[in-house]
């Protein structure tokens, strides 16, 4: 046991701690200093939450098998960046992106005919709500039986997951509009479509939005599970659920390091996209 | 359009398109299960060199032993002769699988809800936290979580801890996330003036908390509790496959994808999906139940 680098862990997260607790009791007039703070803290947070964890792992000498260091995990990303790369192409730029959007589409278009036809609504919409608690990552199976091993099964299954919350989502911001506008519509004179794309799509758009940001999570998840059961020798998952055998823990985490920054992206990707379609909502004027 | 009421508006806007909506599924199934499977049926008869007519064409696709689609009444017999039909101790009774997949769903549940709480709490009560971890834990969601399951039953089983408690683990590290969120949101719902109302008492922060927050974010919690609850039970299925699925509608699903036995994994899918409907309803009862007693309902 090495209680030199532990200590020197606990100091450094001590000096974090009350370095954000200055931090916070700050009253900057400055605008930008004011943001540059509010970036500050979480970050960090993060490094002081890597640094203990380093410092645990060398202090008490834990088994690389059990947990790697972040270290470890950073020098294992830099010396293999081309498996890593090539895994990510085969999950993410295949099978998810694929998914998402067929998904995505095909839930936002069913939303419309089920808005369109009351009937639907009625039937389709506690059923659709149903199917958006199930655990719908069990298809992954039944999907490799229907589409074979390659990508097409992981995108089939991950269609399956994104269709439910955007239609349930895109149903209520479709009458998330007011009946003053609705009214005013009418006033000009404006039919089903016009009323539909001018006021009533804008009006759904921090619904569409909130379903597109919960599918980019959910459609990394079921393309990485769908690989536990069965994938050619490549992939996330695959890369995963093998290393876990081999009692490579360190590529395992690199492999989650990629799935953590990829999936944070495309979350903050969504969330700058949707700050410049929703200008005009209340939570960001 | 004319407003029902009672016994007739839940004839009309439940039973009715619901039901009709169900019976397409049902015949739209039946119709895929004949057009996948024909083509095995057809193989087989050009192999034995004879010719099958379409009724008896149709009669084979829908009792196929590993059929590509199992047809729905394969499937509920399946599920009838694996829960009703065996007996429950018996590694072949579906009920038995459900209840080990239940019990790890709980105890992740019951830990992931007492986490999210405390979190909760700890945030509302300390700046410092709020600035600094209330981002990770929203970064934390973006991490495909699932993910790092084999990981963390692996690792837990090479130190000795295995069984209940890895799969339960799973389950509250996605299940904390939503109850965290919500009872943030839920613990800072009492507007202004009534938190003026209780400085003006000279209450202490223990008791704005039990009096005033707490009660508040109550609605919030079941809201939150209803996904946590749903989102635990698929915790629970994925944390069944990497452990060499032993037991579990996890390892059920896995071990029907291995063997090609699919009416194996459309049977526990579907008790996932019973146990998955009847855990939310159960929620939402209690919710209901204690928000009336609470005055709040609606």
């Amino acid at each position: 046991m090495n209680t030199q680098i532990l200590a020197v862990a606990v100091a450094f997260w001590l000096v974090a701690w009350l370095v954000n607790t200055w931090l916070v009791g700050l009253r900057p007039t400055n605008g930008f200093v004011a943001k540059t703070i509010n970036l500050m803290i979480p970050l960090l947070f993060g490094v002081a939450l890597l640094v203990l964890w380093e410092g645990v792992i060398k202090g008490f000498d834990v088994s690389k098998v059990l947990m790697p260091a972040p270290s470890m995990v950073w020098a294992r990303i830099t010396s293999s960046v081309d498996i890593l790369w090539a895994d990510f192409y085969q999950t993410y730029m295949k099978a998810v992106l694929a998914g998402y959007a067929m998904g995505c589409g095909s839930g936002f278009i069913a939303a419309v005919i089920v808005d369109r036809v009351p009937f639907l609504r009625k039937g389709l919409l506690p059923i659709g709500n149903l199917v958006a608690a199930l655990p719908v990552v069990g298809i992954a199976p039944i999907m490799i039986m229907w589409f074979g091993f390659d990508w097409q099964s992981k995108a089939a299954v991950v269609v399956v997951m994104t269709f439910f919350p955007m239609l349930v989502n895109t149903v209520a911001g479709l009458t998330a509009s007011g009946n003053m506008e609705r009214d005013l519509m009418r006033t000009y004179a404006s039919n089903y479509w016009q009323t539909l794309v001018k006021l009533r799509i804008p009006a759904a758009m921090p619904f569409i939005f909130n379903a597109l940001k919960i599918n980019s999570t959910l459609a990394l998840i079921g393309a990485i599970v769908a690989e536990f059961f069965g994938t050619p020798i490549v992939g996330m998952g695959f890369r995963i659920s093998t290393e876990v055998g081999r009692m490579n823990i360190d590529m395992v985490w690199a492999e989650i390091f990629v799935a953590a920054l990829a999936g944070s992206l495309s979350y903050g990707l969504l969330a700058l996209l949707e700050r410049a379609v929703t200008f005009w909502h209340p939570s960001y004027r | 359009m004319l407003e029902r009421r009672g016994f007739s508006a839940l004839l009309y806007d439940r039973i009715v398109p619901i039901g009709v909506v169900v019976a397409v599924i049902v015949v739209l199934w039946y119709g895929f299960a004949v057009l996948l499977n024909a083509q095995f049926e057809r193989d087989q008869a050009a192999r034995a060199k004879t010719e099958i007519t379409t009724s008896q064409l149709i009669e084979r696709t829908l009792s196929q032993d590993r059929p590509l689609l199992p047809a729905p009444h394969q499937v509920v017999s399946e599920i009838w002769d694996t829960t009703v039909m065996k007996k429950i101790t018996s590694k072949r009774s579906l009920v038995y699988h459900g209840w080990i997949t239940l019990s790890s769903t709980l105890l992740g549940f019951l830990m992931g809800t007492v986490l999210g709480i405390s979190l909760a709490v700890a945030i509302v009560h300390s700046k410092v936290l709020d600035r600094s971890l209330m981002p990770w834990i929203i970064v934390s969601q973006t991490v495909p979580i699932l993910a790092i399951a084999p990981v963390i039953i692996v690792v837990l089983n090479a130190i000795g801890i295995s069984g209940l408690f890895p799969k339960a683990l799973i389950s509250t590290y996605l299940s904390f996330f939503p109850v965290a969120v919500g009872m943030v949101k839920g613990l800072r719902s009492p507007d202004v003036m009534h938190l003026d109302l209780m400085r003006t008492y000279n209450s202490s922060a223990a008791q704005v908390f039990w009096k005033l927050r707490w009660p508040a974010s109550v609605p919030f919690l079941f809201t939150s509790m209803k996904v946590a609850v749903a989102i635990s039970l698929v915790g629970a299925i994925v944390g069944e496959m990497p452990t060499g699925a032993v037991a579990g509608l996890g390892a059920r699903l896995l071990s029907g994808s291995y063997y090609g036995q699919t009416i194996q994994i459309w049977s526990a899918l579907f008790s996932a999906a019973v146990l998955a409907a009847v855990l939310v309803m159960l929620v939402d009862l209690v919710s209901r139940i204690v928000l009336r007693r609470m005055g709040m309902a609606q």
